[in-house]
């Protein structure tokens, strides 16, 4: 489909007034990136095309109300990650992990109990190994819901502490504190892939 | 072969840390991680964090770990977008939703 170039002012304005054209070169331009998004968030392919489509219509709808005080990428990236959310939130309970198990430990004089292992790995080693990668989406996709979600917000579409409180409607605190305790349960997890064991 | 420091050690450590002036001990060096990561300590607290790596290597390693499973978990979600395939075709179903997707008020 041939569609004319539309600048992002230009495209607005045609999608409010429903043009074909401007609908053909919105899904042209950003099917690709909400999908990988969503995706990544979901861990779950045909989800996420669920995603895609009612972040469209979503847009479509709203499309109106949008003021340009971001980039027009940026405002529809807020309406895939809400989506998503929504999506994550109704999923909330599956196969979570405990991640009070995977918790640092110290013992009685505040010092850190942790085994000593002979060399850890680069993260470019641990992805050289196959199926790893797969397997850390999976470990991610077992934290629950609040960890996963700060996560995600935060590590992987690296928004600051303050936009995650406010997409979350919780106080910084609270983020601060869900991050660290998923980073320190990821890092746990990940522990039989990142460590080395050498034969002494 | 994965060890753990000997208690007797643990414990001289733990004194250490705990009644030497400017340092630390490793369940209050746990809490300024995040921030030592996104560089937001003042240089007094980055020196006194520093010097706890140096110190012990059971925080040391925890550290490479921590930040090796931050860089491993964005490296695992990273897509570069402008690497992704633009569709040859617009789906006429997909196209076709969204247009009739017009909100209330334009509804009539």
């Amino acid at each position: 489909m041939n569609s004319p170039t539309f600048t992002e002012s230009t495209l607005v304005s045609g999608l409010i007034e429903s043009d074909r054209a401007a609908v053909a070169q919105l899904i042209q331009t950003h099917q690709g990136w909400m999908k990988a998004l969503a995706e990544r968030m979901l861990n779950d392919g045909a989800l996420a095309e669920d995603c895609v489509q009612e972040s469209f219509i979503s847009a479509m709808q709203k499309v109106a109300s949008f003021q340009g005080r971001s980039s027009f990428k940026t405002w529809l990236k807020r309406i895939v990650i809400n989506n998503c959310l929504m999506k994550l939130r109704q999923q909330k309970h599956r196969n979570e992990i405990n991640v009070d198990d995977l918790m640092p430990q110290f013992d009685h004089n505040d010092c850190r109990l942790e085994l000593q292992w002979p060399a850890i790995k680069t993260p470019d080693t641990v992805l050289q190994e196959n199926q790893n990668a797969e397997q850390i989406l999976n470990y991610i996709s077992q934290l629950p819901y609040d960890y996963r979600v700060v996560l995600l917000l935060r590590d992987i579409q690296e928004l600051n502490t303050k936009e995650v409180a406010r997409i979350l409607e919780c106080g910084e605190g609270t983020v601060k504190v869900r991050l660290h305790r998923a980073r320190c349960a990821l890092k746990k997890m990940l522990e039989p892939i990142l460590f080395e064991e050498k034969d002494s | 072969m994965k060890k753990m420091t000997s208690s007797i050690m643990r414990f001289m450590k733990g004194k250490m840390l705990r009644y030497v002036p400017g340092m630390v001990t490793c369940a209050e060096f746990e809490q300024f991680i995040d921030d030592y990561l996104d560089k937001n300590l003042s240089p007094k607290e980055t020196i006194v964090f520093e010097r706890h790596i140096k110190l012990c290597r059971e925080c040391r390693d925890y550290l490479t770990a921590y930040a090796n499973s931050i860089a491993l978990g964005k490296a695992v979600f990273a897509v570069d977008s402008d690497d992704l395939p633009v569709p040859a075709e617009v789906p006429t179903d997909l196209l076709q939703a969204i247009l009739e997707a017009r909100p209330p008020e334009q509804l009539g």
